[in-house]
């Protein structure tokens, strides 16, 4: 089991160490999925937390305050704001992109201490207190981390739009597979999608990081 | 030397430093950096959020709408009404009202507040039931029913569609345009004169949602049925299928004064965009400034202006100019946004015993939305001698179709490869035996596919893993093969290209196209910088902006012959005009100096050279500006190319679940310019085609007229785990080079679905009809054949 990534949810870890698409795959429905909704409330936890620690919030706009690749950033957010929709529309980090923004397609993913998330499915005030890390700090001083010069190399991009949440996606599960099998990658990244078709160059990409990593 | 007698023809082989290699795309970085700026990252000072009223009813009246309580909210600019009390609602989910406030929240409070009354019509949504009682065809005929009736091998055809104009009389005007078209495309004398001297008529209005288009008649099918020694008939077809764009459509408008207009769209149509703006707002198009850097994806889906692009540049003005964002959400995306037409259809094909097919006949429907489908044309690629076919167009209360990859290709080759390796089943023959033994029915790239389907079947073990229908061995999982070939056209678009050779040496290009993720920069700098023999990183490359000179839309797989030849013309003038500046220095004539490796010299001399640099500034305060054309001088593009597919899958016959276990793509596109990107297209094709296959369907309610699966867990795409191994090739070289660069976006997007449920058929033994093959249905055709079986 524990080749079976729990890469969305920083808490909580399903019993059945499955991920959401493995368990829709291995119920055998391919198309429609109706249980799919109650296992995206990847923020219940983290919601009660919140709420324990600060009390009630909103309606109206409160002050909040997220730890965004390093620096304390201050806002005031309604708190049905998704820590999605704070980073792009407060803090211009627009790297994180709102494709499905109901916890499906990935294209949203950042880490939360160290974990990826989807950030349309938390909000931007559950996040606080939690070191909130994006594409964005990937790259430092103009050289692109080897991850996403495996993705430049291996062609695993096309309209790019997907490519932010996967190279999130992809790094957390490197950090936590660093030698990892095509099966284990089948299953690991398969959180995000990509319309365009990108995944034999995805999969060339996390293999080709994996190998770098190790001779460095 | 005049232009015409100038060489633009692309480099031979052993010239070519650039072009054919497989280099990163140029945008790579910015991308995997989440650095990429798209239309929906855009966000100027003091921007609003747009939303919309949406209706919730397929087909209804507006009968009132109040908007009063919503202006009173706080952060509410502006209200603008799309579609005003009368308006008639042609699918669920269209707007009616927007709003534009100043947060997201606020924007969606003042939706809900708005009050919209409407008084329900009846709606119509059944696309899958063959369609009966069609209204009968004795009204006037369209273009297309006229071109459905004339066959080129049969000279009855032209008297039988000279009588038909006669007695139905037609709906449509004959321009002096249209009979120039005609003419140019072969359409007889006789047909033109009937047509200029045709009664118009309206067409009556009826109730039936069922447009029967003029029966195609080719040879004579009923005496070719008669020869036929094996016939198969089945039934096949695939549903409305949505495009879903990872960023969905949309724009931010603002209104810079009272007359100028600054627009970011996300759109596959920069330089043709203002002109859109023009028809809804009466503002000049050189008013409209449109801009995109990077798009989230297209398909086919983002050519037009949309309702809500307009609706924001109204709302916009309402809030005295200032910019409002309106970008599709996720639900608006599925509903509206774009779906790929269905297509069904009853086929009927005939052989003799050694193979050779001699007959075809198909009853075909299938639906738009509200408007035209656009037929398929069955049988696709072979071109069965005798022919009946017939094809009725269904419109329904759904979101209009849009264009979709290789628009009508990919319905039409499942139908027809999945009626011949019917036929091929029960002749038992081996379906790649069957496709090369009718191989000449192609036409004019036979050999094309003759090589390809060798190559594929290389790639594949095709002769290792065949086996015939119902030997996929005696477990409960199935291993199955397929196979189909495709065509697409793809002549380049017209595209203007201007390009600079600046003193200081650096080299500017701008073009008013845009890079869809297919690689269109890339593919631009590697003309360039092999045509002026510099590197790709000294050339500064500005598209995505319709103040650059403008380049068609990217669709049809029409960029890169456009783009390709308008670089390589204009790096061609620019470099005859800096040969000429330079030739007197280098004690030669402009016509010996050749341009490599940074460096122009004279040709067969090298030693006799001048840097890139030293030749620039030798321009004095004078750069070289030059504008290349497409079309223009010279042969530099073709259209037309083949390719072939192969898929290997195994099928649980007990869950019913299909497996991808391999694809193969084997695929002419020409001259390959960038060959990393090109093999991207047929990835990411083969991808999307098994998406379409297994998963996809645009699922509407007969109760409530709306979407079921308006999201991306209902409505699935496939995942990294899907979509088992894939293996691209990409034919180069004599025969192929030699044509030039043509189009690769719409091609190998053709035969996935063809070639995978023929796998699927392979392996079970049955046929399963209907696409997305789910589970169930693998099921239920299993229980369906073992019920014939048993009787
Ligand atoms: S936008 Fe968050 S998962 Fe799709
Ligand atoms: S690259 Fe376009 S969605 Fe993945």
């Amino acid at each position: 089991m524990d080749d079976l990534p729990e890469k969305k949810d920083p808490k909580r870890k399903p019993k059945s160490g499955m991920s959401r698409r493995n368990f829709l795959k291995i119920s055998g429905v391919s198309a429609v999925a109706p249980f799919a909704a109650p296992l995206i409330a990847a923020t219940s936890v983290l919601e009660v937390e919140a709420q324990a620690a600060t009390g009630m919030q909103g309606p109206g706009k409160v002050p909040v305050t997220l730890n965004v690749n390093g620096k304390n950033l201050n806002a005031q957010l309604e708190p049905r704001v998704t820590l999605l929709d704070a980073l792009r529309d407060q803090f211009e980090l627009t790297g994180a992109k709102r494709v499905c923004d109901r916890g499906t397609c990935g294209a949203c993913t950042v880490h939360l201490d160290g974990k990826a998330v989807y950030s349309c499915s938390v909000l931007a005030i559950d996040a606080q207190g939690h070191q909130i890390t994006t594409i964005e700090s990937l790259s430092q001083d103009g050289k692109l981390h080897p991850l996403q010069q495996a993705f430049v190399d291996n062609d695993a991009q096309q309209c790019g739009f997907c490519t932010p949440g996967f190279v999130m996606a992809c790094k957390a599960f490197l950090d936590h597979h660093p030698n990892p099998t095509m099966e284990q990658i089948k299953h690991g990244v398969s959180g995000n999608f990509c319309r365009c078709g990108t995944y034999a160059g995805i999969r060339a990409a996390l293999m080709q990081a994996a190998k770098t990593a190790k001779g460095a | 030397m005049a232009d015409n007698e100038r060489d633009y023809s692309w480099p031979a082989p052993e010239k070519r430093s650039l072009i054919g290699k497989r280099l990163n795309r140029v945008d790579g970085p910015l991308k995997a950096a989440g650095k990429a700026k798209y239309t929906y990252d855009v966000h100027p000072p003091g921007m609003l959020f747009g939303k919309g009223v949406r209706s919730p009813y397929a087909h209804a009246k507006v009968a009132s709408i109040d908007t009063s309580a919503a202006e009173k909210m706080p952060g509410v600019k502006a209200i603008h009404i799309i579609q005003g009390p009368g308006s008639e609602i042609q699918w669920a989910g269209d707007y009616v009202v927007e709003v534009a406030a100043v947060d997201e929240p606020t924007a969606r409070d003042a939706v809900r507040a708005i009050k919209v009354e409407y008084q329900p019509l009846p709606h119509f949504l059944d696309d899958f039931t063959e369609p009966k009682n069609l209204p009968e065809d004795n009204g006037p005929l369209s273009p297309r029913d006229i071109f459905n009736m004339l066959d080129d091998d049969d000279p009855e055809s032209t008297k039988r569609a000279v009588s038909a104009i006669q007695q139905r009389g037609i709906k449509f005007q004959v321009t002096p345009q249209l009979v120039e078209r005609m003419k140019s495309n072969e359409v007889p004398e006789e047909v033109i004169k009937a047509l200029q001297s045709a009664p118009m008529k309206e067409e009556q209005k009826t109730d039936s949602p069922y447009q029967k288009e003029a029966e195609t008649v080719k040879g004579d099918p009923d005496a070719a049925f008669k020869q036929a020694e094996v016939i198969s008939e089945g039934v096949y077809g695939c549903p409305v299928i949505t495009h879903c764009c990872m960023e969905s459509h949309g724009s931010i408008a603002e209104w810079t004064d009272d007359n100028h207009l600054m627009v970011h769209i996300s759109t596959q149509n920069i330089s043709a965009s203002a002109p859109q703006y023009f028809q809804a707002l009466s503002i000049p198009a050189g008013n409209v400034h449109i801009h995109q850097d990077h798009i989230g994806g297209g398909f086919g889906s983002k050519f037009g202006v949309d309702r809500w692009d307009i609706a924001a540049a109204n709302a916009s003005k309402k809030a005295g100019g200032k910019p409002v964002r309106h970008m599709l959400e996720r639900d608006a995306e599925l509903e509206m946004a774009g779906s790929r037409p269905s297509f069904y259809g009853r086929v009927k094909v005939g052989a003799k015993k050694d193979g050779t097919l001699v007959a075809w006949e198909s009853h075909t429907w299938g639906t738009g939305g509200p408007g035209s489908a656009g037929a398929p044309q069955v049988p696709y690629v072979v071109n069965v001698p005798a022919i009946r076919r017939q094809y009725v167009n269904v419109r329904t209360h759904t979101g209009p179709a849009r264009a979709w990859r290789a628009p009508s290709h990919p319905q039409a080759c499942l139908i027809t490869m999945g009626a011949l390796e019917d036929l091929a089943a029960k002749l038992q023959m081996d379906p790649v035996d069957f496709l090369l033994k009718n191989i000449e029915l192609t036409g004019t790239r036979a050999n094309v596919y003759s090589e390809e389907l060798k190559i594929a079947s290389e790639l594949m073990g095709w002769k290792q893993k065949w086996r015939p229908r119902g030997q996929n061995g005696s477990g409960p999982v199935k291993r199955g093969l397929g196979v189909s070939i495709h065509t697409w056209g793809g002549r380049g678009h017209s595209s203007d290209c201007a390009l600079t050779l600046h003193p200081d040496s650096s080299v500017d290009i701008k073009m008013g196209t845009q890079d869809l993720g297919t690689g269109t920069r890339t593919a631009i700098l590697m003309v360039a910088a092999d045509s002026l023999g510099i590197p790709m990183e000294q050339i500064q490359l500005n598209i995505g902006d319709n103040q650059y000179p403008p380049s068609g839309p990217s669709g049809g797989s029409t960029t890169i012959g456009g783009v390709s030849a308008s670089t390589r013309r204009a790096s061609v003038d620019a470099l005859h005009a800096l040969f000429e500046k330079i030739a007197p220095a280098l004690g030669a004539q402009p016509g010996d100096l050749e341009a490599a490796n940074g460096k122009i010299q004279v040709k067969g001399n090298p030693a006799k050279s001048m840097s890139w640099k030293n030749a620039c500034a030798r321009l004095g305060a004078q750069p070289i500006q030059v504008v290349g054309k497409n079309p223009g001088p010279g042969n530099l593009i073709d259209s037309g190319v083949g390719g072939a597919m192969m898929a290997d899958v195994s099928v649980d016959t007990e869950t019913g679940i299909v497996k991808m276990n391999k694809m193969v793509c084997v695929q002419d596109c020409g001259l390959v310019i960038s060959m990393k990107t090109a093999e991207s297209q047929c990835y990411g094709a083969m991808i999307m085609g098994i998406a379409s296959t297994l998963y996809e369907e645009k699922i509407m309610d007969p109760q409530t007229g709306r979407m079921v699966n308006p999201t991306m867990d209902f409505y699935r795409l496939a995942g990294i785990g899907d979509v088992g191994d894939l293996v691209v090739h990409m034919m180069t070289g004599k025969g192929y080079d030699e044509r030039g660069p043509i189009g690769l976006g719409e091609p190998p997007t053709v035969s996935p679905m063809a070639s995978i449920s023929n796998a699927v058929a392979n392996a079970i033994g049955v046929r399963v009809p209907f696409m997305p093959i789910t589970p169930d249905r693998v099921l239920a055709a299993l229980n369906q054949g073992a019920n014939h079986a048993a009787v």
